[in-house]
């Protein structure tokens, strides 16, 4: 498999400090913990967990927003981690993102011309007449009445707005793009409407993606592969389908059965597991495998060593040592 | 007999943009220990339908415009503040969105839950702290009587969501509305508290009004379900009718748009063009520019809900008609 982007070993972990003067450390929050991910060009994976799972700093570790602890970071086989800060901001056109919320996202005093022109800068300067041209394409690549482009956000729905973060994002032809809960803060019928939206926008340019949610369906039919991550790590990572319909973890299976079915004949059949408590704590995570506390199938095993993802059918990898016993 | 009969509720806001109809004409009536969703987008009115029979609307620039809400032999929308602060929270109890900004900061758990008694039941302290105690273990919590000297902040989003739920249902009201409980929590966590509203809901006896945009939420929770658009009703089912046999083009659409149900690769269902701008008075049904199957007819005039099946009612002009009876109602509309 030839991979576009790599991580070996990456771990994102924050001291945590207490006092002003005398200021110590007293802990670490292990956010990302030794993740080994590899994507294909022109693949959508699909990140799904519990809120404070790490997902969102995995994203921002991969782009260099944040550093990480340890580890390697490698798109198209260079090493990003550990280039000087200077290329790192010129790594960075390489990677854009998408943001959950629309309103908060794009800056209430630009124009979508502004806005757009900027980010298309960014890869390069344009005279302002081939600029003009460039942002109108954009606009019409999203959906957009390229007439609107001396509109202000505000002036723009909820759907709309979000048009324009994916416009932003396509603006300096990056390649990765990170889109953090894109779809969360629409309604259904909009949802849709971006959703399909994203999907036509990889075929036609093929565009590699990091997808984020913690809304199952809609990562089952954006995403090529879904990773399931918990306390920092990675559970299970497969194919999309398998993953949703036989989940091999049973972390992924309690997650799973968690979404409620909308409707009413199949949600009364099907079987529920319901997880006891919250997740634990990231600062001070359970020996052994993280999720034994909550896992109806653990055994003593379990809280013994930590279990490592590996292949347990083709493609399909998973943390569990109990996979094929249960 | 209904245990709260709302009739023909209008609840405008006077902005400057001009006037907002937020819930124009609603009817709904909720039976003693029912389970009632009300589903719909942003801004089609649930939250204010609700607010308004609470007496939760800020005035200005809101303004009941007309409407009654019964309850009890009572008109809530005639009561005065005094008469309303008697009922909310006693025997009307509310559920919001977010449990990180609905608690209080600034006072421990304890004192936040036996204020309804205190207040309402004229209990001594003592006698609501180990009220509050057990309502706290009810929902699961252990270690109820140490923790409940904690401050909000000690807590998990789940367990705040718990705490605001024994709140709520601290003094067994009759009617418990929850707006959009589980949206800001983990599907693990939603499906626990999901759980625990059902089961205390059982213990007590309580009707519930269960407000959200997720339909997979209303097909595991709820009896009963009516689907606001613009402000209006646009249906009113049992849930499995609803689903089964929509009876509403948006109905139809909201289904179909809803990823789970789709094969990889097809492109989503999706409903054409916006919803309609409120400050306007529509004189038809509101979804027709939306609506696949919209003819002139639908453009004239206001059509109200009328029952179809038994306990199903639908403001489709066309489909009372017996127009559309034959036709899928979503997939027409994709077609054009």
């Amino acid at each position: 498999m030839s991979s576009f982007l790599v991580t070996h070993g990456l771990k994102t972990h924050f001291p945590i400090y207490r006092g002003a003067i005398f200021r110590k450390e007293i802990g670490t929050v292990k956010a990302v913990d030794g993740i080994d991910l590899q994507l294909r060009k022109g693949e959508i994976l699909g990140l799904v967990g519990e809120s404070g799972c790490g997902k969102s700093t995995l994203a921002r570790t991969i782009m260099q927003l944040v550093p990480n602890t340890e580890g390697t970071v490698l798109l198209e086989g260079r090493d990003l981690s550990n280039l000087p800060k200077s290329s790192v901001r010129a790594e960075r056109v390489n990677f854009q993102m998408i943001f959950q919320d629309p309103y908060a996202s794009l800056n209430p005093r630009m124009t979508v011309f502004d806005t757009l022109g900027e980010a298309i800068q960014t890869r390069r300067k344009l005279p302002k007449r081939m600029l003009l041209e460039k942002v109108a394409l954009l606009m019409n690549t999203v959906g957009l009445p390229a007439n609107q482009m001396r509109r202000y956000p505000h002036e723009f729905s909820g759907g709309q707005r979000q048009r324009i973060a994916i416009a932003r994002a396509l603006a300096p032809e990056p390649k990765l793009i990170i889109a953090d809960e894109p779809v969360s803060a629409l309604d259904v019928s909009i949802q849709s409407q971006i959703l399909n939206l994203i999907a036509n926008l990889r075929h036609r340019m093929e565009l590699t993606m990091i997808f984020i949610s913690h809304d199952i369906s809609v990562v089952k039919y954006i995403s090529d592969r879904i990773a399931v991550m918990y306390l920092g790590r990675l559970v299970e990572i497969g194919p999309a389908a398998d993953v949703v319909e036989r989940p091999l973890h049973p972390y992924t299976r309690a997650l799973v059965s968690a979404v409620p079915v909308p409707d009413p004949e199949r949600e009364r059949k099907r079987q529920r597991i319901l997880l006891q408590g919250d997740p634990p704590s990231p600062m001070d995570p359970p020996t052994g495998c993280p999720f034994h506390p909550r896992c109806q199938f653990a055994i003593d095993a379990c809280k013994v060593s930590r279990p490592e993802l590996e292949e347990k059918e083709p493609g399909r990898f998973a943390a569990c040592i109990r996979v094929g016993e249960i | 007999m209904a245990l709260l009969e709302i009739e023909d509720l209008r609840t405008y806001f006077y902005t400057r943009a001009g006037i907002v109809r937020a819930v124009d004409g609603v009817s709904l009536s909720l039976s003693h220990g029912e389970t009632m969703g009300i589903v719909g987008e942003s801004g089609s009115g649930k939250s204010v339908t609700c607010y308004s029979i609470l007496g939760l609307i800020p005035r200005p620039p809101g303004k009941i415009v007309s409407g009654v809400a019964r309850f009890d032999g009572i008109d809530l929308l005639s009561c005065s503040d005094r008469q309303l602060r008697a009922i909310r929270g006693k025997r009307i109890s509310m559920i919001f969105q977010d449990p990180m900004t609905s608690l209080n900061p600034y006072m421990r758990i304890s004192d936040q839950l036996v204020e309804p008694l205190l207040v309402h039941e004229g209990m001594s302290r003592s006698g609501a702290l180990i009220r509050a105690v057990e309502s706290l273990e009810e929902l699961g919590i252990q270690d109820a009587s140490t923790r409940i000297n904690l401050y909000p902040h000690q807590f998990s989003g789940g367990m705040r969501q718990r705490i605001m739920i024994a709140m709520a249902l601290i003094s067994r009201p009759e009617i418990l509305i929850a707006d959009e409980p589980t949206s800001a929590l983990d599907v693990t966590v939603q499906a626990q508290i999901l759980e625990l509203i059902k089961q205390r809901q059982r213990e007590l006896g309580t009707a519930v009004i269960f407000i959200t945009h997720d339909l997979g939420v209303v097909a595991s929770f709820c009896q009963y379900v009516t689907v606001m658009y613009a402000g209006r009703i646009v249906e009113s089912a049992p849930t499995g009718e609803l689903f089964a046999r929509p009876m509403h083009p948006y109905s139809a659409s909201l289904q179909q748009s809803i990823p789970a149900l789709h094969q990889k690769g097809q492109p989503l269902y999706t409903i054409p063009g916006m919803p309609p701008d409120l400050t306007l008075d529509i004189e038809g049904c509101p979804f027709a520019p939306r609506c696949g199957h919209a003819t002139a007819i639908c453009r004239e005039q206001r059509v109200a809900l009328k029952e179809i099946t038994s306990g199903h009612g639908t403001a489709c002009i066309r489909f009372q008609r017996g127009e559309l009876a034959n036709t899928p109602l979503a997939s027409t509309a994709a077609a054009l």
